[in-house]
C-alpha cells in the first residue's frame, strides 16, 4: 500500500492537491464516497456537479474547514491531516463572499498580510498590485457596503491572490451574478488565473461555466467522482448517461453489441443502422444492451436534395425559437424517442414547417457508446 | 359601506391621537410640575423657576443614592451583557435539543411579577447567609436585565456570517485573532447597545432595588422616600424629570446601535447585494 502511493508520488511529479480515497460520512449518510483525484500545478481545474454531489464538501476539507472521516490530503507534498485552515497554503473565495462589512476595500484585501508583518511599503504596493489585478485600482477607500455585487466579488478575490496561495479554492463564486455579468468574470477569470499562474480548484453546478473555464473537470454524483477529463472529452465521450445528461442535450438510442474488442465497438441500432464506434475506456459490458448517444447540435439538416454519407430520415413534430438557434423535435420510425436537433438559423430552420418530412445527416464520430 | 370606508381613517387617526395623548400625558406633567414656582401640583402654574433644579446638587443623600444608583447601574449592565453574549452566541450560532427551552426559561423573567420575583431572590439572599447591601441590588438587577439584553444581542447576532470567520481563519488568522478583528468588531454596536439597556433598566429599577438593599438607597428608593413629605415634592419632580430623559437619551441611542449592529451583521453576502 505504501509502496503504491510513494510510487505514484515520484509518477505525479507536478500534483498540487493529492486527494487520496478520502470518505466523508455524516451517520449514515456518505457526503464523499472514496474519492481520489490528483490535481496539477497552475491548472484550472472544476468539481461539477448537482446541488449535494459532495463538490463544496471536498473544497471545504482542502480548505481545512471539514476533515475526511477517512483517507488523506496532501497539498503540495504535505499531507493536511490536522492542519488547521490557517495553516494551509490555499486560500478560498465564498460562495457569499464573506466581505468583512466593518472594513474598507483596502482593509478587507490586507486582512490576510497584517500577520506577515509586512514593511508597510510593501504590504501597500502588494494591496495595490492585487486591486489592479481585479481592475478595482482606485476603488480602495470605498466602503464594502457600498459595492455592487461584481465589485464585491472582485474584492474576495483580490483578498485571497494577495496572499499568494499555492491554490485558489472557489466556491460557486459566479452563482449570484446576473447572467451578462457572470460571463463576463467567466472570461476574466480564466484570464487571470494564466495570468497568475495559480492552481484554482473552481465548485460549480454550472456546466458551461465548467466547459468554458476549466483546463480539466471532475463530474460528481452522490458523493462520487463519475469522470475526470478534459471539458471537450467530458462534453464529446461523457462515461455514462448521467454525465451525459447533466453536461447539456444528449439524444440515447438503443443498441445491440455485435461485436466488441479492445478498441472499438459495432452495434446494431434501429434509427442508425450498424455503427462501428471508439470503445470508451470506462466501457463495462452489461449483457448485450448499450446506449448511443448522439448530441442534437450533431444532427445537421439536409437541405432540398443535398445527401450525406450517413443519414437518417423523418418527420418534425415540434419546433422552438430560440433567437440564434432552432431546436426541432424529430421523430424517426423505429426509434421509441424522438431526436432533438438543434440547428443555427442562418438557412433557415425556423421556417421549417411543423409536420415536413426531413432528413439529418450525422458524423458516426459524433455518435459515442455508453455503458447501460 | 363605503360611506364607514370613507370614514373609518379619520376615526381611526383621532383614536390614535387620544392614544398616544393618554400615554404620554402623565409624563408631560412631570416636567411641567417641576419648573412650578408653588410646591403643590396644581394649574394654573403660579411662575416658573428653576429653582428646584438648583437644590438638587445641595442635597447630600440625593448624592449618595445618584453614586449608588451608577454603581449599580454599571456593574448590573456590564454582568448582564457578558452573560447575555454568552447565551445569545449560544442560541444563535450553535443547533442543539432544548434550544429553545433554554431560550424560554431565559426570558421568562421578563414576564414574572416583579414583586414575587423581588421576594424569592430576598428569600435566596437570606438562605445563603448574605447580608443586604448593594451586590444584592446588583445580583437582582442582573436577573431581570438578561431578556433585555439577550433581545438586542440575539438581533444583532443573528444573521451574523459563519463565512465571515471562516474566510478570517482562511486569511491565517487564528482563532483568538478572528474574534479580536472580525467577531468583535462586528457585534460591538450590539454589545454597548445591550449595555446602555441595562443600565437603563437597573437605574429605573424599584421594586428590586426596595427589597434587596441593605441602608443604602439607589435613586428610586430615594424618590419612593421623599414623596411622604409633600414639600419635597417639587425636587422629586425635578429629579424625576432628569431621570426621564436620561433614559430617554440612553434607550436613543441603544436602540440606534442596535439597528447599526443587526444592518452590519445582516447585509452583506453577493446574494442580497
Amino acid at each position: 500500500m505504501l509502496e503504491r502511493v510513494q510510487s505514484e508520488r515520484i509518477q505525479t511529479d507536478c500534483t498540487i492537491i493529492d486527494i487520496r480515497d478520502v470518505t466523508r460520512s455524516y451517520g449514515a449518510f456518505k457526503a464523499l464516497d472514496n474519492a481520489s483525484l490528483s490535481i496539477g500545478k497552475g491548472e484550472f481545474f472544476s468539481l461539477l456537479g448537482p446541488s449535494g454531489c459532495g463538490k463544496t464538501t471536498l473544497l471545504r476539507m482542502i480548505a481545512g474547514f471539514d476533515t475526511p472521516t477517512s483517507g488523506s490530503i496532501a497539498v503540495d507534498g504535505q499531507p493536511m491531516d490536522g492542519i488547521p485552515a490557517n495553516r494551509r497554503p490555499t486560500n478560498m473565495v465564498f460562495q457569499s463572499y464573506a466581505i468583512f462589512p466593518h472594513l474598507n476595500v483596502e482593509q478587507n484585501v490586507a486582512y490576510g498580510l497584517k500577520r506577515l508583518k509586512l514593511q508597510s511599503g510593501e504590504e501597500k504596493r502588494r494591496v495595490e498590485e492585487a486591486l489592479e489585478q481585479v481592475s478595482l485600482t482606485g476603488l480602495g477607500k470605498r466602503r464594502a457596503t457600498e459595492l455592487s455585487g461584481g465589485q464585491r466579488q472582485r474584492v474576495a478575490l483580490a483578498r485571497a491572490l494577495v496572499m499568494r496561495p499555492k491554490v485558489l479554492l472557489l466556491d460557486e463564486p459566479l452563482s449570484a451574478l446576473d447572467k451578462k455579468l457572470r460571463e463576463q468574470m467567466q472570461v476574466e477569470l480564466r484570464r487571470l488565473q494564466q495570468a497568475v499562474g495559480i492552481t484554482f480548484v473552481l465548485v460549480t453546478h454550472d456546466q458551461y461555466e465548467a466547459l468554458a473555464m476549466s483546463d480539466r473537470i471532475a463530474v460528481m454524483f452522490g458523493g462520487r467522482i463519475a469522470q475526470v477529463a478534459s471539458p471537450k472529452e467530458i462534453y464529446q465521450r461523457p462515461v455514462n448517461r448521467q454525465v451525459a445528461d447533466f453536461l447539456g442535450g444528449m439524444n440515447f438510442v438503443k443498441a445491440e453489441i455485435v461485436e466488441e474488442n479492445d478498441a472499438s465497438l459495432v452495434v446494431d441500432t434501429l434509427g442508425f443502422g450498424r455503427v462501428r464506434t471508439d470503445k470508451p475506456k470506462a466501457f463495462v459490458r452489461n449483457g448485450g444492451a448499450a446506449t448511443l448517444g448522439i448530441r442534437p447540435e450533431r444532427l445537421r439538416v439536409l437541405w432540398d436534395n443535398a445527401t450525406a454519407k450517413f443519414e437518417v430520415a423523418g418527420k418534425v413534430v415540434e419546433r422552438h425559437y430560440f433567437g440564434e438557434i432552432t431546436h426541432l423535435i424529430v421523430e424517426i420510425p423505429g426509434l421509441e424517442k424522438p431526436l432533438s436537433v438543434t440547428e443555427t438559423n442562418d438557412f433557415g430552420a425556423d421556417d421549417i414547417p411543423v409536420g415536413a418530412p426531413i432528413r439529418l445527416a450525422y458524423d458516426p464520430e459524433a455518435l459515442v457508446a455508453m455503458a447501460d | 359601506m363605503t360611506a364607514i370606508r370613507r370614514y373609518l381613517p379619520s376615526w381611526l387617526s383621532s383614536y390614535a391621537a387620544l392614544y398616544i395623548l393618554f400615554l404620554y400625558l402623565p409624563v408631560i406633567f412631570l416636567p411641567i410640575f417641576s419648573i412650578n414656582t408653588a410646591a403643590t401640583p396644581k394649574f394654573p402654574l403660579s411662575g416658573v423657576t428653576l429653582h428646584w433644579y438648583e437644590d438638587l446638587p445641595r442635597t447630600p443623600a440625593l448624592i449618595d443614592a445618584t453614586w449608588n444608583s451608577l454603581a449599580v447601574g454599571v456593574s448590573a449592565a456590564i454582568l448582564s451583557t457578558v452573560f447575555g453574549i454568552l447565551a445569545a452566541r449560544s442560541i444563535t450560532r450553535y443547533r442543539y435539543p432544548g434550544r429553545r427551552t433554554v431560550n424560554g426559561l431565559i426570558m421568562a423573567p421578563l414576564v414574572l411579577p416583579e414583586v414575587i420575583v423581588a421576594i424569592s431572590m430576598l428569600l435566596v439572599m437570606l438562605q445563603l447567609g448574605l447580608s443586604l447591601s448593594l451586590f444584592t441590588v446588583v445580583l437582582g438587577h442582573v436577573l431581570v436585565c438578561i431578556p433585555y439584553s439577550m433581545t438586542v444581542l440575539t438581533s444583532g447576532f443573528e444573521g451574523f456570517d459563519r463565512s465571515l470567520e471562516e474566510a478570517s481563519a482562511d486569511l491565517g488568522e487564528s482563532a483568538f485573532g478572528t474574534f479580536r478583528r472580525v467577531t468583535l468588531p462586528m457585534v460591538a454596536p450590539a454589545i454597548i447597545s445591550s449595555l446602555l439597556v441595562c443600565f437603563t433598566i437597573s437605574l429605573d429599577e424599584f421594586i428590586i432595588a426596595f427589597f434587596l438593599t441593605g441602608t443604602e438607597a439607589t435613586l428610586p428608593i430615594y424618590i419612593w422616600g421623599q414623596l411622604r413629605f409633600a414639600a419635597k415634592l417639587p425636587g422629586v419632580l425635578a429629579l424625576g424629570t432628569l431621570l426621564l430623559v436620561a433614559s430617554f437619551v440612553l434607550m436613543t441611542v441603544a436602540e440606534i446601535l442596535r439597528r447599526r449592529a443587526a444592518r452590519r451583521t445582516q447585509n452583506q453576502g453577493g446574494l442580497y447585494a
